[in-house]
């Protein structure tokens, strides 16, 4: 364990909160990187209008929507189609024409928030004839988010965004034809989710979730500590085929991890791993 | 600085005008310069690491993109890498978030601000240079609130006035100084 410092008032009310949060309600925020979920709490603290965290811990345990939105400040859930279009187009060269290997596939995106990318992957995979031999698991902490995953509804606000994203990224139809719009909305075409499989996992406390031929983590890592990234890829580890792959978000890495030699780096800059064989 | 303190590091707040300052200022300091300097620089969420190789090349210090859970090491220069908030651990490591905008900004000067202050207190210097944008004023704020130092880049030498007056406005901070000068105050850290 990382030593904590204890100097001011704050930080030992956010200590208590945390260990109250596990206890109650079994969510465990207690090795997320520290400075991130203070920021995020004290948020919270301010939208309730209280004055401490001691006096949002009172409302958090006798109050289970007071929990709820807590938990909801607490996960990220900034996404995008097609987000960083090199990371796709290096699994389209490198990763996909091993995966068209296999005669049936499992993928998971682990924390997956609003599903922004589990539909990227769907589109990829369509288009690369793998869509219909593929299960997906589409998983997260937050019961929010993944209702809102499943739905496949998104603002179209961001869609030019996204179809300029799945252009870099080496899409090879015209974006509009996998969803419907209306004024405000988009809803993306009901085959791309017949394969999905949308549910509650919270890689913290949950065990090994499938045996996957390829693993999504995206920018889910930098928010824990080192010690429970380590423990996460661990999990993440056991639950890839040898021969699977892993995909990190950018800045993120095995480099300090105990696991770091158990996988050899298919694109390094991009983050995509391949898990060796034992 | 006339008060008795002794700076540990320094976090630096930067936007529209921004690299032009970081340029003068950075290479001004000497290779035994011996805190570490934090930085965040508003660039566009899709810029490479051009500008942060371009620093180093004309520095004495090392200059990289900041990485998640490094040590924050003396003598060494971390920016935020673009689309990242940049935030200091209690145990003076750091961590990277991709949460919302802040002020509309990703990486944003006030969560790197605010954090810091958190961890290094009176041991924490805060220096918010030129830009278009209001980012840096509440962190700043933080940073005097925690009992850190205090400087805004003078308004009339900023490439950008509109953020060195709005952190001056909400901070009344401890300094007011050009470029120049607060690189000759640097130098005595």
């Amino acid at each position: 364990m990382e030593a904590r410092d204890f100097s001011t008032t704050e930080n030992i009310e956010l200590e208590l909160l945390l260990q109250a949060v596990f206890m109650q309600y079994g969510y465990d925020f207690r090795d997320y990187s520290r400075a991130h979920v203070k920021r995020r709490v004290k948020h919270r603290v301010a939208q309730e209008g209280m004055k401490s965290i001691s006096e949002l811990q009172n409302y958090v345990l006798h109050d289970r929507s007071t929990f709820e939105r807590l938990v909801r400040s607490l996960s990220i859930n900034v996404t995008e189609m097609f987000r960083n279009p090199d990371f796709y187009k290096s699994v389209r060269e490198k990763v996909i024409p091993i995966l068209k290997t296999y005669p049936y596939l499992k993928i998971w995106h682990a924390g997956c928030a609003t599903g922004e990318e589990v539909y990227s992957f769907a589109i990829m995979l369509k288009e690369e004839g793998l869509l219909k031999r593929t299960q997906i698991y589409a998983t997260d902490f937050n019961p929010d988010v993944i209702q809102q995953a499943q739905k496949g509804i998104f603002p179209i606000r961001n869609i030019k965004e996204y179809t300029t994203n799945y252009q870099k990224a080496g899409g090879k139809e015209s974006f509009s034809d996998y969803y419907h719009a209306n004024d405000e909305w988009v809803i993306f075409e009901k085959s791309l989710k017949k394969n999905i499989v949308f549910a509650e996992h919270n890689l913290v406390t949950d065990g090994v979730f499938a045996e996957v031929n390829m693993i999504i983590c995206r920018n889910v890592l930098i928010y824990f500590n080192r010690n429970l990234q380590n423990e996460v890829l661990k999990l993440l580890h056991k639950s890839l085929i040898a021969g699977g792959f892993l995909a990190l978000g950018t800045k993120e890495s095995l480099m300090f991890s105990s696991e770091e030699k158990k996988y050899k780096a298919i694109d390094a800059r991009q983050k995509i791993f391949k898990k060796k064989h034992d | 600085m006339t008060e008795k303190r002794k700076i540990k590091a320094v976090v630096v707040g930067a936007s529209a005008g921004g690299l032009f300052a970081l340029k003068k200022l950075l290479p001004a300091l000497p290779a035994t310069f011996s805190c570490p300097i934090l930085v965040v620089q508003h660039m566009s969420p899709h810029s490479d690491n051009y500008m942060t190789r371009m620093l180093n090349d004309l520095s004495q210090l090392t200059i990289k993109e900041a990485d998640e859970k490094e040590a924050i090491l003396p003598g060494t220069v971390y920016i935020a890498p673009p689309d990242y908030h940049l935030l200091v651990e209690a145990d003076f490591t750091l961590s990277l978030s991709m949460e919302e905008k802040v002020n509309y900004s990703r990486p944003s000067i006030d969560v790197l601000f605010e954090t810091a202050a958190d961890v290094y207190g009176s041991h924490l210097m805060g220096i918010v240079l030129t830009g278009a944008s209001a980012d840096g004023a509440g962190g700043l704020l933080a940073v005097k609130k925690k009992g850190g130092y205090t400087i805004v880049q003078h308004p009339d030498d900023a490439e950008s006035p509109i953020m060195p007056k709005a952190a001056i406005e909400r901070t009344n901070p401890h300094k007011i100084l050009t470029l120049d000068k607060i690189i000759a105050l640097l130098l005595q850290v």
